[in-house]
């Protein structure tokens, strides 16, 4: 039902309830899980499924209302309004990990290094003595053992390029639906997703090799905490903007969009060029410096 | 009412599109699948009043024992966790909601929209609530007990936390998903739904105050998943974020939980700021002064309280450079502060008044959050901090901000609005004696706890040494005095709900705004038909 | 209505002046002064931010309440209807920047003089234990750990019958002090001389713990990993408690400290005899201890260490803390017995106690667990195997609870 204004203000959600069921069964597994207790995987999935379910549900039913033209400018711009702001705070997520990584490196490594005012002298005398801090660093008790530091050099460059060329094709299908050609905008999308994916697998590659040939790993102190958390959740994010990239692409092949009206494509677009800004971040303090 | 000229249309002026098989849905499900922004405030008020009792009864728990030096009802490690919970359901479960309840309640009303931005991500905010908090609060009935290390989850201690300890995590994962989803919900409903001629600075303070908490939000809440969700991977990953042998640093965390903790306070503070300010124009029957400025000095506020977050961290061993740094910001605080205490006097200053409830309270938020301001003050101080912090007067502080102020401000809120969400006056000598009551025994309550403080007491402890023992036993008074007087807040909401003397569509005689423009109880929907909005109508 | 509201009021009032009838001690309600320069410096700045804040709350309420009774409706006034003025605002916007700053400069002032951490003439090591403290003396290679005393331990066990009241309040008669120090006696006070400045180095082995003595207005953190300078400059001889003050778990409220400051020959001599008594923990893990001494010393042990969770007849708390009458640990096979006690058990509050008891301690405790409560195994630990468990484990012998010989009151060797 719409407003006398026209804005759509919708009825009955029924799916926000399942969404809240699916994440209670989801967290609630995940933390038996995490106990090794009893039925913790099942409900992990159970939960993790009816996630899904609800997902494909409430934007099904979004997508619909929108084809069906529901939606006004004001109702697009509430959506260009939100996700706007859920990215932003994607990025104070990022941030946290950023810190942490900044706050390592700059502040509690050289302290324990014994550089710095106040304890710090004393903090590497009596406490870590011998210690030495360079940065990668798994700390004075050398957690996790020996190992090597990820380079920026092969995979991360090949992955930068990747991600900075889907970047490109990104827009160009941006531009091509503008322009009303739903061909070459299908083959943008297509060429994104691809590239998208053949990162997901670069960065399985990496990961492999950190573990099998450098002996990085997510316990190799602060350096492989800081690598695999911010890594691992922009690969993440990588995963789930590559899939509503491609539910885009399904739509746009059959026929959802317009020139005016493809709000969809436009959010995954930004979610896209997001997740590309943060592995820039990623690329320059994690593997360059 | 002459202030109120706008033009607007009852529902039932209505053409009757398809709007009455819109109306509330029949049964129990109504209250589940509703998208209405009427419903949610409602079900978002009563869960937190629901929660208040919850984490209440936590609190009496926790004086009870401190009634007298020795360990008389509860075991430490279970006092711990009461501490720990009951400070997680009062802000999360309390305040937050209860901000967001009247946020959904008054916001489209106050700005003329016909509801919020968007109504099913609505609906699912509040149901994440719920269950968010039976996570919570089951981890009390597991083997390992409840989360004992303090709100502030310090690691190394909240590491120790048995099983239950990833309950937590995702508990507070699953609260954090509904605060951002809510605080965009409130930012895109402020952006897009005014009707034209609804300017920003026609926004009602409620509003402002609320679009820039709903920023603190955004910003602040991921990163508070981010460091809970390293607790976690420190815990069952292996990771080194807070341990030294792997090059971290347990004093990491406090940064960046600081970083969200600081800002999260002020969160509980700037919508009861916007509160207050719409209460005491009306009983003054005076416009609110310096309006510009209250906006200015909230923006202030919120940008400030990002760059003073150490402050809760000044025996941790930072540089010098950074305790004064953070000892100057912090005191800074107190300007923007200050400008919206004088303004609320200057608003009061030569005004009309009549003390009706929501006044009371409103004049007791004034004073008291005050008190608590200027011993903030103190606090900031970094040297005399050296002998504050982790005391009893770090507690009075905050509990004189948060009760008789956060909470004061609530009931204001409750009080001045029930009319219109109900259709009728609630029992004002009632409310009267709710409030003097209150007062009263907050007063006994959390007054006593600044001289503890002073003398030694540090907070977190089952048991103290005899020199405290007078004060305490007080101070319990006070909180099963305070506590059960609560009880009459229940009554007095009840009752109006239930029935009464009716009320007009402008309640209160001063009433500006354009809330009191429609009738009451509010019609389940307001403003379909956007309300005109000239140069010269009042809207705040 | 006006009438009903100021009778409210002044009832109000009167109940909040009740309270102030229960003063019976007007220094106890205020920050000590202390006893070091910094000390009296940050009472000071106290005091004057205190004031200051006193009068800025007089003020506005001055005025509000003022307003309140003047600008009522009743009283017939009509309403103003000013509502800006640029002029008050930025007045009241200039006016507490001043004073701000007025308080800013002493506090800067103090603070710096805080951090200086040059020129110290002794380094004492502390570190924060789950829940007691270490102290190490760095320069005379004296050691041991501080906690709770027994009296104080066993009092404040819940269920307890013992009267706090008669028991720790000189003027009772039964207690041999000076003031209620319930809750505020350690067994091994840090003894420290008078006029020296002494450094401290913060640091703690499990989780953060926080070194407080408002006296001497030092507070630091102690944090697992880091060392955090401190230091005091005592001027006056005397006794001066405190408390951990950062929450580190169940049994937080109970790690007090205590410092007795002393002249120089006293600290002197005491140092000396502490150094010949460290020498003497050696020797008693080495001799054959006899069954009964044992069970006496492990009794005192069990008081101190475990009683607390396993509680007084080792029933334990069910649920939380395991009973130690008719345990299979405690009744089984002793070499799980050791290593439970010694290396603790992962991921519980059962903690490693091979750094904080010696062989003695160890092999004392274990002996009465396994023939007290009920348990009759009738088995005997000799002190000098824990030291052979050590030498090959190589955890070292923790220099710790030292002294036994003065050490009655825990272990109570004759
Ligand atoms: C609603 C919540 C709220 C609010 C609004 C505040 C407001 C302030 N707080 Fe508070 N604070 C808490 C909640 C809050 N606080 C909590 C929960 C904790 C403890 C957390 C924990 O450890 O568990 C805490 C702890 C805390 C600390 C750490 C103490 C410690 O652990 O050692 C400090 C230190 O600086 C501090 C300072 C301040 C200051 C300067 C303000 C200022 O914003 C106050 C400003 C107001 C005024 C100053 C009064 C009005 C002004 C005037 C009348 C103008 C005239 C004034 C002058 C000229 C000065 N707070
Ligand atoms: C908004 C936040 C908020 C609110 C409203 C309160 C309200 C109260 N708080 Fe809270 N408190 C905190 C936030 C808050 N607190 C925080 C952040 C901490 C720090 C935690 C930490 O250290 O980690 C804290 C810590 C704290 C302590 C220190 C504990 C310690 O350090 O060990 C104490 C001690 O007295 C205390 C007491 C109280 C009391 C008596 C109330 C009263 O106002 C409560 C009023 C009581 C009721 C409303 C009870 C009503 C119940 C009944 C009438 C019983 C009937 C029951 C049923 C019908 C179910 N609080
Ligand atoms: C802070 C609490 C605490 C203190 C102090 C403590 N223990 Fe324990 N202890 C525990 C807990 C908890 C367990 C159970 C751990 C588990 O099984 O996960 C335990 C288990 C034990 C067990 C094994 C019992 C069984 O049947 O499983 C023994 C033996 C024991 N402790 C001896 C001691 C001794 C000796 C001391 C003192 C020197 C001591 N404990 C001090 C908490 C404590
Ligand atoms: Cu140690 Cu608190
Ligand atoms: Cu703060």
């Amino acid at each position: 039902m719409s407003t006398a204004t026209g804005y759509f203000i919708p009825h009955d959600a029924r799916w926000p309830i399942v969404g809240s069921i699916g994440l209670c069964i989801f967290f609630y597994g995940f933390g038996l899980w995490l106990n090794e207790a009893a039925f913790g995987k099942e409900l992990f999935f159970i939960g993790a499924a009816i996630i899904v379910f609800m997902m494909f549900g409430w934007f099904g039913l979004v997508a619909k209302e929108s084809e069906s033209g529901t939606y006004n400018t004001q109702v697009d711009s509430s959506f260009r309004i939100c996700m706007m702001w859920f990215i932003f705070s994607e990025v104070m997520f990022f941030a946290a990990f950023f810190g942490a990584l900044f706050y390592a490196r700059s502040f509690s490594g050289p302290w324990l290094g014994g550089v710095g005012g106040g304890g710090a002298e004393m903090t590497n005398a009596v406490l870590h003595t011998g210690h030495d801090y360079v940065w990668p660093s798994n700390g004075p008790g050398d957690v996790g053992g020996n190992f090597q530091p990820m380079g920026w050099f092969g995979l991360p460059l090949i992955n930068t390029l990747l991600l900075l060329t889907s970047g490109v094709t990104c827009t160009l299908a941006h531009h091509a639906i503008r322009a009303g050609h739903r061909k070459p905008f299908i083959w943008w999308l297509l060429a994104t997703v691809v590239l998208g994916a053949i990162f997901i697998g670069l960065q399985i590659e990496e990961y492999i090799h950190a573990y099998t040939a450098l002996n990085l790993k997510l316990t190799s102190g602060i350096y492989g905490s800081t690598f695999f958390m911010l890594t691992g959740f922009h690969g993440f994010h990588v995963t789930m903007g590559a899939i509503m990239l491609f539910v885009v692409m399904i739509r746009a092949i059959r026929n959802h969009f317009s020139a005016e009206n493809h709000f969809a494509f436009e959010a995954a677009a930004w979610y896209w060029h997001f997740v590309d800004v943060v592995w820039l971040g990623l690329f320059i303090f994690v593997y360059l410096f | 009412m002459s202030s109120n000229d706008v033009t607007h249309h009852a529902p039932d002026d209505h053409a009757h599109h398809d709007h009455d098989e819109h109306g509330p849905a029949p049964g129990l499900m109504r209250w589940v699948t509703t998208t209405n922004h009427k419903d949610i405030g409602t079900l978002y008020l009563w869960f937190s009043l629901i929660m208040f009792f919850i984490g209440g009864a936590m609190a009496l728990v926790i004086r009870a024992e401190l009634f007298q030096p020795g360990i008389q009802i509860v075991d430490p490690m279970f006092f711990n966790s009461m501490t720990t919970l009951h400070a997680i359901v009062m802000i999360f479960g309390v305040v937050m909601p209860a901000f967001v309840g009247l946020a959904n309640w008054m916001i489209p009303m106050m700005i003329g929209a016909p509801d919020m931005a968007l109504p099913r991500l609505n609906n699912w905010s509040f149901w994440i609530m719920p269950f968010a908090f039976l996570i919570m609060l089951s981890t009390l009935f597991m083997d390992s007990g409840g989360p004992a290390g303090g709100w502030t989850l310090y690691p190394p201690l909240v590491l120790q936390m048995g099983d239950s300890f990833a309950f937590v995590i995702f508990a507070i994962h699953f609260m954090g998903i509904s605060s951002v989803m809510g605080s965009i919900n409130i930012v895109a409903t402020i952006f897009n739904m005014r009707p034209p001629g609804m300017t920003f600075m026609k926004m009602p303070m409620f509003v402002w105050t609320w679009l820039i908490t709903a920023y603190l939000l955004i910003a602040t809440i991921p990163v508070f998943a981010g460091a809970v969700t390293m607790l976690l991977t420190d815990r069952y990953f292996g990771t080194s974020f807070f341990s030294a042998a792997g090059g971290g640093d347990p004093v990491m965390f406090q940064h960046i939980f600081w970083f969200f903790g600081h800002p999260e306070v002020y969160i509980l503070i700037l919508p009861a700021f916007g509160i207050v300010s719409s209460i005491i124009p009306t009983f003054a029957r005076k416009e609110l002064f310096g309006y510009d400025s209250m906006v200015y000095a909230t923006a202030s506020i919120a940008f400030l309280s990002f760059i003073v977050w150490a402050h809760h961290m000044f025996t941790t061993g930072m540089p010098l450079a950074g305790e004064l740094f953070f000892m100057f910001s912090t005191m800074m605080i107190s300007v923007p502060t200050g400008v919206k205490v004088f303004n609320w006097v200057a608003t009061m200053w030569r005004g009309a008044m009549t003390f009706e409830t929501p006044m009371l309270f409103a004049i007791g938020f004034v004073i008291m959050f005050t008190v608590g301001g200027l011993s903030g003050l103190m606090l900031a101080i970094t040297p005399a901090d050296i002998q504050y912090h982790d005391t009893y007067f770090v507690v009075a502080h905050f509990h004189y901000v948060l009760v008789p102020g956060a909470i004061y401000s609530l009931m204001a809120a409750t009080y001045y609005w029930l009319p219109k969400w109900t259709g009728n006056m609630y029992d004002e000598k009632l409310g009267k004696m709710h409030f003097w009551i209150s007062t009263i025994f907050v007063n006994v309550l959390f007054f006593p706890m600044h001289f503890v403080g002073l003398a030694g007491m540090p907070r977190r402890i089952p048991d103290y040494s005899l020199q405290f023992a007078d004060w305490n036993m007080i101070a319990t008074i006070g909180a099963f005095g305070f506590g059960f007087s609560q009880l009459m807040f229940v009554y007095i909401i009840v009752k109006c709900v239930r029935g009464g003397e009716k009320a007009t569509g402008e309640v209160w005689e001063g009433a500006r705004g354009l809330e009191w423009t429609v009738p009451s109880p509010a019609p389940y929907h307001t403003f379909e038909t956007a309300p005109v909005i000239e140069p010269s109508t009042v809207t705040r | 209505m006006t009438s009903n509201v100021s009778r409210w009021a002044l009832l109000s009032l009167m109940l909040l002046l009740v309270p102030l009838g229960a003063w019976a001690d007007w220094g106890a309600l205020n920050m000590p002064q202390g006893v070091t320069e910094i000390s009296n410096e940050v009472y000071t700045l106290h005091m004057r931010i205190f004031y200051i804040c006193c009068a800025i709350g007089a003020a506005v309420f001055g005025v509000m309440i003022y307003s309140m009774f003047v600008h009522r409706k009743s009283k017939g006034v009509k309403p103003a209807t000013f509502h800006e003025s640029t002029t008050v605002e930025i007045v009241w916007t200039v006016v507490p920047l001043i004073i701000l700053i007025v308080m800013a400069i002493p506090a800067a002032r103090v603070l710096i003089k805080m951090e200086d951490f040059s020129d110290s003439e002794m380094s004492i090591k502390v570190t924060g234990y789950q829940w007691r403290w270490h102290y190490e003396y760095m320069d005379s290679g004296v050691s041991f750990f501080s906690q709770l005393e027994p009296t104080h331990n066993q009092a404040r066990q819940m269920g307890s019958d013992i009267d706090l009241q008669s028991t720790f309040v000189p003027e009772a008669g039964n207690y041999q002090g000076e003031g209620e120090i319930y809750l505020k006696e350690v067994d091994n006070e840090l003894v420290v001389p008078v006029g020296k400045k002494i450094r401290f180095l913060h640091t703690a082995a499990d989780v953060i713990h926080s070194w407080w003595v408002p006296d001497l207005a030092v507070k630091k953190d102690a944090i697992p990993g880091f060392i955090n300078e401190n230091w005091a400059l005592i001027e006056e001889p005397g006794i001066y408690r405190g408390k951990c003050a950062e929450l580190c778990g169940r049994d937080h409220g109970f790690m007090p400290v205590v410092v007795r400051a002393v002249s120089q020959e006293e600290y002197d001599s005491w140092i000396a005899e502490k150094q010949s008594a460290m020498a003497s923990v050696t020797e008693q893990s080495e001799r054959q201890w006899a069954h009964q001494e044992l069970v006496s010393v492990g009794e005192k042990v069990y008081q101190a260490n475990c009683m607390s969770c396993h509680q007084a007849e080792g029933q334990g708390i069910p649920g939380m803390f395991p009973a130690i009458a008719g345990s299979e640990v405690a009744t089984g096979s002793i070499d799980l017995h050791v290593d439970t006690v010694m290396n603790g058990i992962e991921g519980s509050m059962m903690s490693k106690f091979s750094d904080v008891l010696s062989d003695a301690d160890i092999a004392a405790v274990i002996t009465y667990q396994r023939n007290a409560f009920g348990n009759s195994t009738g088995d005997t630990l000799q002190p000098a195997h824990i030291k052979s468990l050590r030498d090959g484990l190589d955890i070292s012998a923790p220099a710790s609870v030292a002294a036994l010989p003065d050490m009655n009151t825990t272990t109570g060797v004759n």
